[in-house]
């Protein structure tokens, strides 16, 4: 019982952070800035429904998949992000920016 | 009940990819929104596997969450260099 | 070589646990002619070395995995409150930062940590800088702040 009550908060808080991430991928003025909206769907939308399925797993086999699934979309999901956005910078694409900064961080 | 609502929200999300993929404007917006709406498609079919119970369907969203990365990473290949050869040696040639 | 066994053992757990049979002859069987035509390929690659079975990572990774999903958490949730509001509260900009990793397995890592976290996502690498979108000034302070750096080139360890 417990189990479902804390499946289904994940689950519903995946839910919401995947549509709000559709509505930004809507909402959001330039390219550049809808992969912010498509990260959230990717990191925290797939990750609390993913992470909340695993409470309801009837067999220990379910959730390594369901750990299988995570791990591959938070590693696949960047790498794809960063390739999209740098073919996007190498064709010719600009980010409409504020202020464009040079830093080096301290390390 | 949660679960089903769980899928309609990600069929809504799924939906608002699609019309930013009809919008445009670049062929890179269309593609991001491919990307979400095939990352999308695996959290679909898991939880459809739950509502279903049939946790099998897994293997399926495993699958497509690796063909998804692959396919993306082609079509960008595709808009970039306007084939799926070894982009040196086109540039060469 | 130990690579090479590291490879055998990683591939031989993923087959048994995505299988989750044990004790099926034929299934053992498949799965053990698998692993070693992949090993066969990987080696005739010569892939199969620091960089393609990074050994060295996960003591590291156990400690900074943790500390990304709470960053990634406290990111979604700003980004996601900004998409909400109706006046947009965001403010793209462009950022350079170095690296100070010394493998190229730690860069990834970090290019990746950033591209994972919202409102940053890594748009070029060129040598140890990096290029990254910030959504609003805070995600740019926050990379800027070096955090991220320093915790990713302690994972990275002394290799």
């Amino acid at each position: 019982m417990i189990l479902e009550i804390v499946s289904s908060v994940l689950v519903i808080a995946g839910a919401i952070f995947a549509v709000i991430g559709g509505i930004g991928i809507v909402r959001l003025p330039d390219f550049f800035s809808r992969i912010h909206g498509a990260g959230i769907t990717d990191t925290l939308g797939a990750g609390l429904i993913l992470t909340g399925l695993m409470f309801l797993s009837p067999d220990w086999t379910v959730t390594v998949k369901l750990v299988a699934i995570l791990v591959l979309l938070w590693i696949t999901s960047p790498t794809a992000t960063h390739a999209l956005a740098n073919a996007a910078l190498e064709t010719g694409l600009r980010p409409d920016v504020d202020e464009t900064e040079e830093a080096t961080s301290s390390s | 009940m949660i679960l089903a609502a769980a899928v309609a929200a990600i069929i809504v999300t799924m939906g608002l990819a699609l019309v930013r993929a009809g919008k445009g404007p670049t062929v890179f917006d269309r593609i991001l929104a491919l990307n979400m709406f095939g990352t999308k498609t695996v959290l679909l079919i898991a939880a459809i596997g739950f509502v279903t119970g049939r946790p099998h369907f897994l293997d399926v969203g495993l699958l497509y969450a690796l063909i998804n990365f692959i396919g993306v990473i082609a079509v960008l290949r595709f808009s970039k260099y306007g084939n799926f050869a070894d982009p040196d040696r086109e540039r060469t040639s | 070589m130990t690579y090479a066994a590291g490879l055998v053992a990683i591939l031989a757990a993923v087959w048994l646990l995505l299988s989750g049979y044990f004790d099926k002859p034929l299934l053992l069987g498949l799965g053990a002619v698998s692993v070693a035509l992949v090993v066969f390929i990987s080696l005739r690659m010569r892939i199969v070395d620091d960089e393609g079975l990074p050994v060295q990572l996960p003591a590291g990774l156990v400690r900074y995995l943790p500390w990304l999903v709470v960053e990634i958490v406290k990111a979604n949730v700003d980004v996601a409150l900004r998409i909400l509001r109706p006046d947009l509260p965001i403010r793209p900009r462009v950022i350079r930062v170095r690296a100070g990793q010394r493998t190229d397995v730690g860069r990834v890592i970090y290019a990746n940590s950033i591209t994972l976290t919202p409102g940053t996502v890594t748009i070029d690498t060129e040598g140890d800088h990096i290029t990254i979108h910030a959504l609003t000034e805070e995600a740019a302070a926050g990379v800027l702040s070096g955090e991220m750096d320093r915790r990713v080139t302690r994972v990275e360890g002394r290799g």
